[in-house]
């Protein structure tokens, strides 16, 4: 009877001492909870897809709180997020600008060719492992579609042997651009942005062998455009969309119309 | 020759007597949490401390209170009461003095609450108690196994990432091929089956 009484004395008072210890000190190491970043992560959609910059939505909804992050970086939550954010932090409702992916490669089955007959895993990442990849270019959309099976919107489709974006599907949560093992799409501006469709850094002549819309490095766009926002770095342009106004010469004067625009100027 | 012995517990917990690979304790999140390279690593290094410090509790309360006692009996029913405790505490300590750390550890603390290889680990070291055997040898058996944890944990997540890209059978996708690539890793570890004695010869 002892020996009941003993152990049961031992387990309670054991549990009851640890019951104390935690009560004690969950008071005195509390750590006072931030109500505004609470609310602002129950408006964040909650997709944790990082396209913000920060470490998911408990990051952003943070520095949000703190003052320390703009209101409109949310991609995936669009206006309706936006408008709600700003109601909680007070502050007035700011415009978000339209981001999309872009797919930097025209390389349909039109322009250039496969290297050779490929049955394996319908994986980019997997054939990527055979032999460096099975397209002639060595740069470009091997079209077996990794962005579009990451894709939580259903924006992004191998068409003709190449990713297209559905801009009004995209939300620019940066999930197909980490997918990419071929590093060729980026998150753009919707509007007034030019998008070089290209991503092979060989030379002209080497381009041109292998697919017929490439950047062959000719710099044209890089002399014509009035606001200096393209670069030819290893024979490939680059836009900076912060400089980019959309005036569309760019585009018009390419000899191998691989630059393009997202929405009409 | 305690130097000696020390280092002959710790490589016995990592390779021949891995808590996951040998002795099938902790496969929930073997399993669960070896998807990815860095929550895995994020997960053992969790564990890890959690062993080390169950163990630093429960082995002198074992020592000092059960055994004089004659409640030896106990010890399931207190070991898991007192872990749960002590990871709340550590929960509660981390939040407030390093939160970059309980942010990295944060959702892998409370799992490790119940995890059966923590258990295992302050539970059965208690057999080998001795003369030969004291709180300094449970201390870093305790850390050896958070370790072989770790080892098998990041060996795991490498043989699963290549999964990613094979051409599995529809009907072995999934927890089916997992399965089978953790028992075949389990399996490597039997390679190791008398490796420590041999290597360092105690008597």
């Amino acid at each position: 009877m002892n020996g009941i009484l003993f152990a049961v004395a031992l387990v309670a008072g054991i549990g009851l001492l640890i019951g104390l210890i935690l009560s004690i000190a969950s008071i005195l190491m509390a750590v006072p909870k931030d109500e505004k970043a609470e609310k602002i992560l129950e408006a964040l959609p909650g997709a944790n897809c990082g396209a913000c910059g920060f470490s998911g939505c408990s990051g952003y909804a943070d520095a949000l709180a703190k003052g320390k992050a703009e209101v409109g970086l949310c991609a995936p939550g669009g206006l309706a997020c936006v408008t709600e954010i700003s109601a909680i932090l007070g502050v007035e409702t700011g415009s978000i600008e339209k981001k999309v992916a872009a797919v930097h490669c025209m390389g349909s089955l039109d322009n250039t060719s496969y290297l050779a007959e490929y049955n394996g895993i319908k994986s980019c990442a997997a054939a990527l492992r055979i032999g460096g990849g099975l397209t002639a270019c060595s740069y470009g959309c091997m079209g077996l579609g990794d962005c579009e099976a990451v894709c939580p919107y259903d924006a992004i489709h191998v068409c003709n042997g190449v990713a297209v974006v559905d801009n009004d599907k995209c939300k620019a949560c940066a999930m197909c651009v980490k997918e990419c093992p071929r590093h060729i799409i980026s998150i753009v501006p919707y509007k007034n942005s030019a998008v070089v469709r290209c991503s092979n850094k060989d030379k002209g002549a080497v381009t041109r062998k292998v697919c017929s819309a490439g950047c062959i490095g000719c710099k044209k766009c890089e002399k014509n455009c009035p606001v200096n926002a393209i670069k030819v770095t290893d024979f490939c342009a680059s836009i900076d969309p912060s400089l980019c106004t959309g005036c569309g010469v760019c585009a018009d004067n390419c000899p191998q119309h691989c630059i393009s625009y997202l929405s009409p100027y | 020759m305690l130097i000696k012995s020390l280092i002959a517990v710790f490589l016995a917990a990592i390779l021949t007597e891995n808590y996951v690979l040998s002795k099938f304790l902790g496969i929930c999140p073997f399993l669960g949490v070896s998807k990815k390279l860095n929550t895995a690593v994020g997960m053992s290094v969790a564990v890890t401390f959690v062993m080390v410090l169950a163990t630093a509790v429960t082995f002198p309360i074992y020592m000092y209170i059960l055994v004089p006692s004659g409640m030896e009996y106990l010890q399931t029913v207190l070991f898991i009461l007192i872990i749960a405790g002590l990871v709340q505490l550590v929960e509660i300590v981390l939040k407030k003095y390093i939160p970059a750390l309980y942010k990295s550890l944060g959702i892998y603390l409370p799992l490790i609450t119940t995890n059966c290889a923590v258990l295992g680990v302050t539970m059965l070291v208690l057999q080998k108690v001795g003369p030969d055997y004291t709180y300094i040898h449970a201390l870093v058996n305790a850390f050896g196994a958070g370790i072989g944890f770790l080892v098998a944990m990041v060996m795991f997540a490498g043989v699963r990432g290549r999964l990613e890209n094979a051409d599995i059978p529809k009907s072995l996708k999934g927890l089916p091929i997992t399965l089978v690539a953790a028992s075949l890793t389990s399996l490597s570890f039997l390679g190791f089956a008398g490796f420590v004695e041999k290597l360092i010869p105690l008597s």
